[in-house]
């Protein structure tokens, strides 16, 4: 049995001007220990899909249509709020964004950093001090002991997000939600903390979804892909057969448009129009305004499905095999 | 630290300095002088009189003695009240105004920052317009308007309170109600917005994500920076809650040094209206001070 | 990645660039829809209307006494009943609701003209100027100035101009800082930047782009600070050291009806009652601006 399966995860906002369908019947699933990577660009669902299987939807605006989320035979989806917060950071534990704002700055990292610890499990202060420099030194931060009474503003960018690493790690958790965690910082440190993060997750065996925008990263750590627009995954499975062989043509024309793959000189790919405004109902395939493969039949409803061993794709076309990418 | 107050203590002169002047000349151009009222005052007598109070030097020569005699923390003798120095009045007139105004700031700190938190955790909830309603109220019904109205209903109504006099503990309900709604009120208005502000922040979704509670999210992680526009709003709470003092005590009948402040301005008691004027200044400019300390005691941004 | 293209940015800088136009225009259909302000504007209108039209309409004169009616409840003859002088109350808080609401507006107009300058002044030159400038507001700040305040109308007698030209000069400070940090903030925004790249004079940009941008949180704040002014001068009148007898303002109706509000509540009710209401009034259309316009005063 999977670590967290999830069946058409449907999260709406229901704000002033209409329904917005920021997650719209997503499933996928996870084992332990595993790495998946959700790629999509900003506003495609992937955060929001993360966020609301762990209650950190705020409700209102958002509710959550349908669905499920097993987690060790627990449907998060469903939980009381009591039991959603034993579990989130005890089991399942989130770093985010910008670690700039992500940090207290009112608080010393040290009571930031024990306080999962304070908050789950019977400890003494004490101990939670050592075990928080003890964790502080795993992820790399120099004189620890001293640095632990420090603010938060005293720390660099890559500092404070490997502090977060830290404190997300502390309970030993069974799942690291991992959300666009190096998209606010510098190149070299974006790779210290990816290498980071693979030299924990080896250690400890833990799973981990990382949600990023950037295909390179998603790329060198993720064993599966799912790839998310407009709210619903379009296309998942293995990393290479995602970057390798798209199987839809939204993630080709991803592929397309990164330059770095594409020959010198060549002119840049862009992706024609905009995405679809997510408070207006949409019937066939999201991408279809923007496909240059679209056609009549892509106005029917569409369903992730597989067309090789774990390989699925939402293309009706490419389902039916009239297309082939 | 030290620094920094040293630093801050060295500001307030010129601030204090502009005050006891400004304080000084207002007074001396008053039209009339402090004896007019005792028309029967022979002309000799009168001159013993501005002899003895040092009237009869050039207004420069009074200024500097008067200067000199600030610097020792001496306020001078009372025109009025023969053989009492101004220092003697506040002495015995302050502690009466420093316990109102103290309860009214406690009043109005507790019930504001209550209602502010409770307002902020459902916005635009009925619990939310309760509490901008009330507090839209408060400030809109000024102490001169609410004293008499609670005077009316709670003490010549229902007679739970006297009506005025400072002897018991009851006697302190209403003013100190009166005087501490206002502040109330805004201090909710200040902790509403500076907790919803917070409250939006990344960091308080980190500590939703490490399963905190909410009671944990309010108290250890937003109210610290989400009471800072409180914090700042002390200095001129304080100054509000002095000058609310004389409307207050006038009210209630309560004597304390606003009362006092009022009575001197109308008898022309020189030294005694400039002595008080120069000690509020003093008292506000060391509370602002006390406010700056917490400011940036709690703001581990600023730094001493 | 594919970005919308930043088409909405360019839309609000030709907004803002333009004045008396959308700007000003969606605010007041923002302002329209925020029934507490509108409820605000409409009483504010109702009220000056009243003080302004209705003696002319009474018959009865503020100072007209009738002894053999005094202290009277509201009646047919008198609706809100006659003071202790037998002198009619509707017809005097006509008469004091134009005092309050006047010297609230010259006293809020000195202010403006100190603050704007002041601040306009600071923030145009910038520099050591600029910072000399603000640390005396900041001094000035530290003052108890109601104090001084109170000290003025003891000093120079009870005088009306006096009393308005003082408020007004305790008031300005705010004013100042606020008008000083839009013509600073401003001037540094690339608007500015494009206007002086593209050759415009001073005249021109100081006229059809600074002003524009500066008037929303003036208006604003003006709006805030005729109930402030309104209150500093009942505060004075009550204890005595405002608007003298017999002219009266709301605050000295309240002061009289409080001294004798045990036998005669209407007298301290009935002024207290509009007093509040136009500061009730005026706060919740000041907001409902502030809304509209999409101001942050340093207030909150």
């Amino acid at each position: 049995m999977p670590l967290l399966q999830v069946q058409d995860l449907r999260t709406y906002f229901h704000t002033r001007n209409g329904v917005v369908r920021a997650v719209d019947g997503v499933s996928f699933d996870i084992e332990s220990g595993e790495t998946l990577g959700i790629v999509g660009e900003s506003g495609s669902g992937k955060s929001v899909t993360c966020y609301s299987m762990v209650g950190l939807i705020p409700q209102p605006p958002g509710r959550i249509e349908s669905g499920t989320a097993l987690f060790d035979g627990v449907d998060l989806l469903k939980a009381r709020p009591e039991q959603l917060r034993q579990i989130r950071g005890k089991r399942i534990a989130m770093i985010f964004q910008d670690p700039m704002t992500s940090l207290n700055p009112y608080m010393r990292v040290e009571d930031q950093l024990i306080e999962p610890l304070l908050i789950h499990e019977q400890i003494e202060r004490r101990r939670a001090v050592e075990l928080g420099i003890q964790a502080l030194k795993d992820v790399g931060i120099q004189d620890a002991a001293n640095r632990i009474r420090s603010y938060p503003h005293e720390f660099s960018g890559g500092m404070r997000q490997r502090v977060m690493i830290a404190m997300a790690l502390i309970t030993k958790p069974d799942l690291l939600i991992a959300d666009e965690p190096t998209t606010a910082l510098d190149v070299t440190v974006q790779a210290q903390i990816i290498e980071l993060v693979r030299r924990m997750q080896a250690e400890r065996g833990m799973a981990v979804i990382w949600i990023s925008h950037d295909l390179g990263v998603v790329a060198g750590l993720c064993k599966r892909v799912n790839v998310m627009y407009a709210g619903r995954v379009v296309e998942s499975g293995l990393t290479e057969r995602i970057f390798r062989a798209p199987r839809h043509p939204y993630n080709r024309a991803l592929q397309k448009s990164i330059p770095a793959l594409q020959p010198k000189g060549a002119e840049l790919y862009t992706i024609a129009g905009m995405p679809p405004d997510l408070s207006k109902p949409l019937a066939g395939c999201a991408f279809a305004k923007r496909c240059e493969f679209a056609q009549d039949s892509c106005q029917q409803p569409v369903e992730l499905k597989s067309i090789a061993d774990g390989h699925n794709t939402a293309c009706v076309r490419v389902q039916s095999g009239e297309l082939k990418l | 630290m030290f620094r920094f107050i040293a630093a801050r203590l060295l500001q307030t002169i010129p601030v204090l300095f502009v005050v006891a002047t400004l304080a000084f000349f207002m007074v001396r151009l008053m039209p009339g002088g402090p004896f007019d009222a005792e028309r029967s005052v022979p002309p000799e007598v009168e001159r013993e009189l501005a002899a003895y109070y040092g009237l009869d030097k050039p207004l420069a020569r009074q200024y500097l003695d008067y200067l000199g005699q600030l610097i020792r923390g001496d306020l001078g003798p009372s025109f009025k009240y023969a053989n009492r120095s101004v220092n003697e009045m506040i002495a015995s007139t302050f502690p009466v105004s420093l316990q109102l105004g103290g309860l009214a700031l406690g009043l109005a700190l507790l019930f504001g920052i209550t209602a502010g938190v409770l307002a902020a955790l459902r916005p635009n909830s009925a619990m939310d317009y309760v509490a901008s309603g009330i507090s839209m109220t408060g400030i809109c019904l000024p102490t001169f308007v609410l004293g008499p109205l609670l005077i009316l209903v709670f003490a010549l109504n229902l007679r739970w309170f006297n009506a005025s006099g400072w002897f018991d503990a009851s006697d302190r309900v209403l003013p100190a109600l009166t005087l501490g709604i206002v502040y109330a009120a805004y201090v909710a208005r200040l902790t509403r917005g500076g907790m919803l502000e917070i409250l939006s922040q990344d960091f308080i979704r980190t500590a939703r994500a490490k399963g905190a509670s909410e009671a944990r999210i309010i108290f250890r992680h937003a109210l610290r920076g989400g009471l800072l526009p409180v914090i700042s709003f002390l200095g001129p709470a304080a100054a509000g809650i002095i000058t609310g003092s004389f409307v207050i005590e006038t009210i209630f009948q309560i004597p304390g040094l606003g009362r006092h402040f009022v009575t001197s301005a109308f008898n022309r008691d020189f030294t005694m209206v400039t002595g008080i004027v120069v000690f509020y200044a003093v008292l506000i400019v060391f509370f602002n001070l006390l406010v700056d300390i917490v400011q940036v005691w709690l703001n581990p941004k600023l730094k001493f | 990645m594919t970005q919308a293209p930043p088409v909405t940015e360019s839309d609000t800088s030709l907004a803002m660039a333009e004045p008396g136009s959308s700007l000003w225009h969606d605010a007041w259909l923002r302002l329209r829809k925020n029934k507490l302000a509108v409820f605000g504007g409409v009483t504010l209108i109702l009220v000056t209307l009243f003080c302004v039209a209705g003696p002319w309409l009474s018959p009865y004169t503020y100072e007209q006494q009738d002894f053999a009616q005094y202290a009277q409840p509201p009646s047919a003859k008198h609706w809100f009943g006659t003071d202790k002088l037998g002198r009619d109350q509707l017809t005097r808080i006509m008469y004091g609701g134009r005092i309050s609401l006047g010297v609230g507006i010259c006293a809020t107009l000195v202010s403006l003209t100190i603050g704007v300058m002041y601040g306009a002044l600071a923030g145009f030159l910038g520099g050591k100027t600029d910072a000399a400038m603000m640390r005396i507001v900041d001094i000035l700040y530290a003052l108890p100035f109601t104090v001084f305040v109170i000290l003025l109308m003891v000093a120079f007698g009870r005088n009306i101009v006096l009393l308005f030209v003082a408020i007004g000069a305790v008031e300005w400070l705010t004013m100042s800082r606020i008008v000083r940090g839009q013509v600073q903030s401003l001037r540094k925004q690339e608007f500015i930047e494009a206007a002086l790249a593209l050759g415009l004079s001073r005249r021109r940009i100081i006229l059809r782009h600074m002003i524009p941008n500066v008037l929303g949180p003036v208006a604003v704040y003006t709006t805030l600070t005729i109930p402030a002014v309104m209150l500093l001068e009942a505060f004075l009148s009550f204890l005595g050291l405002g608007v003298q007898p017999p002219m009266s303002s709301w605050g000295t109706m309240i002061k009289d009806g409080a001294e004798l509000m045990e036998e005669f509540p209407w007298l301290l009710m009935i002024p207290a009652a509009f007093f509040s209401l136009t500061l009730f009034s005026l706060n919740f259309l000041g907001d409902g601006l502030r809304d509209a316009l999409d101001v942050r005063t340093s207030k909150d």
